[in-house]
């Protein structure tokens, strides 16, 4: 149930928060229509003048506590508060045709059409927007939905006004909520800090705030060591002190995450090239472009299901997946057979044809699809952030990871588990006694190509959502792809599992020290010493297979 | 029977030169040649190529309007393929072989440092159409995007005194263009009062696409306690997933702002920017800009491209300044010898798309407006401040030591592009 409502906070929150205001203002007997009007002027008001008028304007509407004025705040913070040019009258306007369909700021009820040209937009920026957001959060602390609370308390916790501690305490004594009680303590702890009240009140704040122990608080009691004196000082300091050790071991953590999160990408573009160089011994320089098509079936399944079915988008990646696979895996088998069949024990000719062929396929998709960047959305599911602990995981980082040993998983099945695996792992170890035996070996390099293919294909899908998916999309990742197999072990899927994840891990706790660029000179010279000491990489091929 | 055959191909061939010279003769009479050297292939592709059609937009339009000098104006396209001494070799192809009158052209400052002693020892012109590092002014070169003093500095100083940032994250794709802009950035914050434990510099490589250590370690810089925002110029595709990554740790524009001096509307195009709401980016122009001869022209470029979702951005706004000015010294020289245009091209005024008037100044670069827009749910840029006048590019920094002394003007009787005022001459720094 957690589980679940944490993938759909985002837009759980904004539903729950429009029900919230229109449960507001869905109540005409209790409001008298006179107490709503009186408000019309200050929300007219916020058409006039520039940023900082604009802003007290806001700070006008904040101050008469109404919830009612909750609404046109949250439009304009949206940008969706306009203007009606013929009498200056203030709407929220949603985008309907070639107009707008507007409705009153105060009541919400709709109020007719207008052209494009008939309204103008009330323009904010990120000043106004944080004023907004604290406004917004003192008004809605006592809102019926508890998501909502929170968030109000987390935007107060942002804004630490002192002039919010009297409606927070007012709204902690009301909660029945742990959690959400716990960020407004937090807010309050926050306010306190910020505001005139004596020692005791400000050391029980820091208090609170050592609890939390995360960066924001970090934040707060830093600027509390370098604006107070005597004891608070030293409380802040020793606070800070804590935090700072405590933030400093969850750094590590972060590390290994970051480094298994880039080790998954390594994996997932290296184990198609990890068939067709690391089982079949072809230097493919046309890896990544394969990687690139799947990408681009990605963009073109998406496109479709935009304009055609947009109720499927979010499992737009599952319908791309398998289309990826054919249509890579399709590209990769006419290449066998067009092309490689005939230089087989030619490595040197091989590497120039396939480079040749990987410039051929670049320009035909920048051809095709033009040379800019297309845009891949993510899903929902894929998209936001979530805290475990001191660390933030974004959750297109995680799903990759497991797609990525799912991938594995299911790779390392087809070839130790299936007639096909047998024979591709026959034909590679002893291809004269495999066809002896009645292996069509012909056959088999085709379709082994091809799955190397559609592999590179499929993990073009899952690239297309951390990556920009354009013609070069491959180029970026055909070095890093031959690192990780050479390093992991020729002809070794397991090598290329461990040196992925091991290359992911050594960059990213190389990287806060020397920096990226730094970082990943190392990491290449590391390999490149490494490989002088063990040729044939982390997990050698031992016995006849290696010299076939 | 083998002679005979070798002698009518000699003559097949010999006839087909003719025709062809004679061709080329009578079409050299009737039009100008005018050179466009922007990356077909290869990585630089994905914005170079919007410059060549742009190009072509101008070219046919000045043809509809009866081109230049009475002559029509012909196009002539090459493709430098994102390689640097390529560059080099297809504009010295455009200078001697397809004689052009003015190259359009180059995107990265290495390509337009790879074509510079061409254009010096042919002694031609190159429009170049991009922000760039500054500490350069050359005589055959007209610079109509950006100097840092245009671009970079003006941003600084708007979180500076709006949003009001006091610590900084000058973040960078490895090369020369963002070092030079942060030295630059860096003296002048320095300048400003700011200590030094409060900027941090970072570097990325090309294509850089794993940002999670980098986010993260914004974030912990901005948990000081005080204000904090990135200054961006990172290049290109590495934009992608550096937004991708901001938008999913949660960094948000009101809290950490990210100022870019790379991203425009063609770089947002790939992406969903409902996440980035509220960054901003420096430019000269925006599509947004709400003037009549923006609304033409992007009218008539989605026309000329045929896709009515085709954006417009910064660099194009600077051919279309750069070509009328090519055109109106044309006019005025009422030739187009590179040494009487290099002459007449000075001080021209030509509208620009923001409802002003850019001027060519004597140190080859122009006048322009300072726009800083937040980016927009669908793509586009929202001007929230803009310089109340013209600025005038300044090819020197007055921040760097070494380059705050030269001073650029390439009328006679100066003529220099380098002039140290602390000693007199025509050199540089070195002398």
């Amino acid at each position: 149930m957690t589980l679940l409502r944490s993938f759909h906070l985002t837009s759980l929150c904004l539903a729950v928060g429009l029900l919230f205001i229109s449960m507001l203002v869905v109540s005409p007997e209790v409001r008298a229509q006179q107490d709503v009007e009186s408000l019309r002027p200050l929300v007219n008001a916020l058409a006039k003048g520039k940023f900082k008028e604009t802003e007290k304007q806001i700070g006008d509407l904040a101050a008469t506590g109404d919830p009612v004025v909750a609404p046109a705040l949250e439009a304009l913070g949206d940008g969706d508060l306009y203007v009606r040019k013929s009498d200056n009258q203030v709407f929220i306007a949603k985008k309907s045709g070639s107009g707008y369909a507007l409705s009153d700021p105060l009541t919400l009820e709709p109020a007719g059409e207008a052209g494009r040209r008939d309204v103008s937009k009330i323009k904010v920026n990120n000043s106004l927007r944080r004023v907004i957001r604290s406004a917004l959060g003192s008004l809605t602390l006592m809102a019926p939905d508890p998501q909502v609370r929170k968030s109000a308390a987390e935007a107060v916790f942002k804004a630490k006004d002192p002039d919010a501690i009297e409606s927070l305490e007012a709204a902690i004594g009301k909660e029945v909520e742990d959690d959400v009680r716990l960020v407004m303590e937090q807010a309050r702890a926050a306010a306190i800090l910020n505001s005139d009240r004596g020692d005791p009140d400000k050391l029980e704040a820091i208090g609170t705030l050592e609890a939390m122990g995360n960066r924001d608080a970090l934040s707060l009691l830093i600027g509390l060591q370098d604006s107070s004196e005597g004891e608070l000082q030293a409380a802040a300091q020793a606070a800070v002190t804590r935090i700072n050790k405590n933030l400093a071991l969850w750094d590590n953590a972060q590390n290994i995450w970051y480094g298994v999160s880039l080790g998954s990408v390594l994996l997932l573009a290296a184990i198609g090239l990890a068939i067709t160089f690391g089982v079949m011994g072809v230097i493919n320089m046309a890896h990544g472009e394969m990687v690139m098509i799947g990408a681009y079936v990605t963009f073109v399944v998406q496109e479709l299901i935009r304009s055609s079915a947009p109720g499927l988008f979010e499992y737009s990646l599952f319908i791309a997946l398998p289309l990826a696979f054919l249509v890579s895996g399709a590209i990769g088998v006419a290449v066998e057979r067009g092309i490689i069949r005939w230089l087989y024990g030619r490595p040197l000719e091989t590497l120039l044809a396939t480079w040749g062929l990987s410039l051929i396929l670049q320009q035909a998709v920048r051809s095709i699809f033009g040379p800019t960047n297309r845009e891949v959305g993510n899903p929902d599911w894929m998209s936001g952030a979530f805290e475990l602990g001191q660390l933030t995981i974004t959750y297109n980082r995680m799903w990759i990871i497991v797609f990525a040993l799912l991938v594995f998983a299911g790779l390392m099945l087809v070839l130790k588990k299936t007639p096909f695996g047998l024979f591709t792992r026959a034909v590679t170890q002893n291809r004269r006694m495999a066809a002896s035996m009645g292996i069509r070996t012909p056959w088999i390099d085709a379709l082994t190509f091809g799955l190397g293919s559609g592999i590179a294909g499929i993990a073009g899908v899952a690239l297309s959502q951390i990556d920009n998916v354009s013609p070069n999309l491959g180029q970026g990742y055909i070095i890093d792809s031959f690192m990780v197999v050479v390093f992991g072990g020729v002809g070794n899927l397991w090598g290329t599992l461990v040196g992925a994840m091991t290359l992911g891990v050594v960059n990213k706790f190389l990287e806060p020290y020397a920096g990226a660029v730094l970082g990943k000179i190392f990491v290449l010279v590391f390999i490149i010493l490494f490989i002088q000491k063990r040729p044939r990489g982390l997990f050698a091929l031992k016995g006849r297979a290696v010299e076939a | 029977m083998s002679n005979k055959l070798s002698a009518r191909f000699a003559g097949l061939a010999i006839s087909g030169l003719m025709a062809s010279t004679m061709f080329s003769a009578a079409s050299a009479e009737e039009t100008i040649k005018v050179g466009i050297l922007h990356s077909l292939s290869g990585t630089m592709a994905i914005s170079e190529t919007t410059l060549k059609d742009a190009m072509l937009m101008l070219i046919e339009e000045q043809n509809k309007k009866g081109g230049v000098l009475g002559k029509k104006l012909e196009a002539v396209v090459v493709d430098p393929a994102s390689d640097w001494p390529l560059f080099a070799e297809k504009a010295r192809e455009l200078i001697e072989v397809n004689e052009v009158s003015a190259v359009f052209g180059c995107w990265t400052s290495v390509s337009r440092k790879s074509v510079l002693p061409v254009f010096e020892e042919l002694n031609s012109l190159l429009f170049y159409p991009v922000q760039y590092e500054g500490e350069e002014s050359q005589r055959n070169v007209f610079y109509t995007g950006a100097a840092p003093n245009q671009q970079a500095i003006p941003a600084v100083d708007y979180l500076m005194n709006e949003e009001g940032v006091e610590r900084w994250v000058l973040a960078g794709t490895d090369y020369v263009y963002p070092r030079t802009t942060n030295k630059i950035l860096e003296a002048y914050l320095k300048a400003k009062g700011v200590a030094e434990e409060d900027i941090m510099i970072n570097y990325t490589p090309f294509g850089h696409s794993d940002w999670q250590t980098i986010v993260s370690d914004i974030k912990a810089f901005g948990s000081a306690g005080k204000k904090t925002a990135v200054v961006s110029t990172i290049n290109g595709d590495a934009n992608v997933p550096f937004y991708k990554e901001l938008g999913n740790a949660g960094i948000k524009a009101e809290d950490i702002p990210v100022v870019a001096f790379s991203v425009g509307e063609e770089e947002l195009a790939g992406l969903d920017t409902a996440p980035l709401v509220g960054h901003l980016a420096a430019w000269n122009y925006f599509q947004s800009a709400d003037t009549d001869a923006n609304a033409e022209f992007i009218e008539t470029w989605q026309a000329f491209i045929g896709d009515e979702n085709r954006v417009t951005n910064d660099p194009m706004e600077a051919h279309y300044i750069g070509f009328n000015m090519w055109v109106e010294a044309v006019e005025k020289a009422g030739t187009t010898d590179p040494d009487a245009v290099i002459d007449a091209i000075v001080g021209v005024s030509v509208p620009n798309l923001t409802g002003g008037y850019s001027a060519m100044m004597p140190n080859h670069h122009i006048t322009k407006p300072v726009l800083i827009g937040e980016i927009q749910e669908d793509g586009q840029f929202e001007t929230v401040w803009e310089t109340s006048g013209l600025v005038v590019g300044d090819a020197w920094s007055d921040y760097l030591e070494g380059s705050k002394d030269l001073i650029s003007d390439w009328r006679a009787p100066l003529s220099c592009g380098n002039f140290n005022t602390a000693t007199g001459k025509c050199g540089g720094s070195g002398s």
